[in-house]
């Protein structure tokens, strides 16, 4: 935590018993609302086919918990292979989106050239287009290229995000100048600079980038509906609604499916919300 | 400053010797190649494309206004641009408001806090599809919630069914998988509310109600006005919602359409109507930039008064 957060933790006064108490149940409710959903989908999921899972009261609790849905689930669609194509579209869309918004948001915050402003408006005006009214054309774009059906037609659009390249202009542009004013009397160049120096010092900045960059496309749904047909291609989130439609009857296998899909993102967010949520109030502040 | 002047000097000096005029584009290119190619030129292509007749295996004549006049006179466009709509006025407001009690709820340093934030932020992890297709086990007919429902002695109610009930519960999910989103953006907001307002204002013995009327509200304002902004824009663009829950083509006559579903719809496809499709998605760009000014503006206005 960073240190106004401390001291405002010590500023506070502290909450009557009552109040905190009140606080608790409050925050108990939203949890039951927030996650139980999920909870009641993984419940679903392990549930075998002996157990009615349409009776009434419900039961959380599975009475025989079983994994057969999920082998269930991959002999109807092949799953994990959907899963290895989310995980190869977001890995390769975190490492652009974290390359290539960092050099090119250090260029507009740390170098001097003619154009720097022209640049910026370009990256200005790519993230006011809303992606929703360009698809039909990058659908287009992707058919002349040739690469629509395929993995790296998927990750093309977003693999710098114009909205992470402002990002990292505002980190790097928040960094006082002495940090690589050292380094300039040395003769470094830019790009030792920028890589020696400037990078490490934003790595709150580049966490989020790159937590929102394996979100975005591992959640993604519009585009690969529209550049994806071949089904030895789909990523999960279009294979989970292909399930859906075809076999919307076994509720069990559904859920074991949208367990598979959202499972490793919950465990990766959690390993890394600390970074997450320090990142976020880093960048609101430096603002 | 004696001092200072000849450092700077030799700073100058370093950088003509060190940076080649080419440098910061090579620092450059790859976003900007990107943001070009697949930002800017299918924006351009988009425009010119609704002017033609052009079918995704075809290229098209020139036709003037003709799908821009023949969009005025499809009734699914208006079933789209009502739907539309309707879910910003059904979704904004609840996404202003929540979230920042939420944030209020989470803001104090007691013991597990952290758990709840992360926990609260789950329902934006995970993807729009598997948020619509457990809402839709959770809304079936014989779900988790119709038998609650039943117990307590409402009957069931067929929410995905019924054209509007559908409309409203796939506003309700886009509700709970935000909440998360626009709570750790009031939060960031809140952390700069100076405490001793709050504190000079509970000394004057102003209640909870009071102080958050009086302190908060205008201190956030702006941020309610962003978040609005970006809730209104998101809420007009909705797709995935609508469409795994009403299905692709937007339940029975279309009634659930929303205009993102309707472009794609008509736009993809061996046979997709490239030009009508791009049309629609210049309609879609207007409102929504229209959209986000309004906002903006509104909400200027009232910080204004």
């Amino acid at each position: 935590m960073s240190r106004s957060d401390r001291e405002e933790r010590h500023g506070e006064r502290r909450l009557p018993r009552r109040q905190l108490a009140l606080r608790y149940v409050l925050l108990l409710a939203v949890l039951a609302l927030t996650v139980g959903p999920f909870l009641w989908q993984l419940s679903t999921s392990l549930k075998g086919p002996g157990e009615d899972i349409y009776r009434y009261p419900p039961s959380l609790v599975p009475h025989h918990p079983t994994l057969a849905n999920y082998a269930g689930v991959a002999r109807i669609v092949p799953v994990w292979d959907f899963a290895l194509n989310s995980l190869k579209v977001a890995t390769a869309n975190v490492l652009t989106n974290c390359a290539g918004a960092a050099s090119a948001g250090y260029a507009l915050a740390r170098l001097r050239f003619a154009g720097r402003r022209s640049a910026l408006v370009v990256f200005l005006m790519a993230m006011l287009v809303p992606v929703e009214s360009i698809m039909i054309a990058q659908f287009l774009t992707m058919r002349e290229l040739r690469l629509n059906d395929t993995l790296l037609g998927v990750v093309l659009p977003g693999c710098i995000g114009a909205m992470n390249v402002l990002l990292m202009r505002n980190a790097f542009a928040a960094l006082p100048y002495e940090i690589e004013e050292a380094a300039f009397v040395d003769g470094a160049n830019a790009w030792q600079r920028f890589v020696r120096i400037a990078l490490p010092s934003v790595r709150g900045t580049l966490a989020v980038v790159a937590i929102f960059a394996f979100m975005g496309a591992w959640d993604d749904f519009l585009w690969p509906l529209i550049v994806l047909s071949d089904q030895s291609k789909f990523t999960l989130t279009i294979g989970l609604n292909f399930l859906h439609g075809t076999f919307a009857d076994d509720q069990r296998l559904v859920a074991a499916g949208t367990v598979i899909a959202v499972l490793p993102l919950i465990v990766l967010f959690a390993c890394l919300q600390r970074y997450f949520f320090r990142g976020v109030g880093e960048g609101a502040v430096k603002g | 400053m004696s001092v200072r002047r000849p450092a700077r000097r030799t700073r100058t000096r370093t950088r003509t010797r060190t940076q080649l005029p080419s440098t910061p584009w090579l620092f450059l290119a790859p976003g900007l190649l990107i943001s070009a190619a697949f930002g800017l030129y299918p924006f351009l292509s988009t425009v010119a494309h609704s002017f033609t007749d052009a079918r995704t295996l075809t290229g098209g004549r020139y036709v003037g206004g003709a799908n821009y006049r023949e969009l005025i006179h499809d009734a699914m466009f208006w079933t789209g641009l009502r739907n539309s709509l309707l879910y910003v006025l059904g979704v904004v407001p609840l996404l202003v408001i929540l979230p920042l009690l939420l944030a209020l709820l989470v803001r104090r340093h007691i013991p597990g806090i952290a758990f709840f934030r992360a926990a609260f932020y789950t329902p934006v992890v995970a993807s729009v599809v598997v948020v619509g297709l457990i809402w839709v086990w959770l809304l079936d007919d014989r779900g988790l919630i119709n038998a609650l429902l039943e117990r307590l002695g409402f009957g069931r109610v067929g929410f995905l069914g019924d054209p509007w009930l559908l409309l409203l519960s796939a506003m309700a999910v886009t509700v709970w998988k935000g909440l998360g989103y626009y709570m750790i953006i009031y939060l960031a907001a809140l952390a700069g509310v100076p405490r001793e307002l709050h504190e000079a204002c509970a000394v004057d013995g102003a209640g909870a109600v009071r102080r958050f009327v009086t302190v908060t509200v205008p201190a956030v304002r702006p941020t309610m006005a962003l978040v609005g902004a970006l809730a209104s824009v998101n809420a007009f663009k909705v797709f995935s919602e609508a469409y795994l829950m009403a299905g692709p083509t937007g339940g029975p006559g279309g009634e659930d359409t929303t205009l993102v579903m309707l472009v794609r719809q008509v736009g993809t496809g061996l046979s997709g109507r490239v030009g009508y499709a791009s049309a629609l998605s210049v309609v879609v760009f207007v409102l929504t930039l229209g959209l986000m000014l309004l906002v903006l503006r509104a909400s200027r206005r009232e910080d204004g008064a």
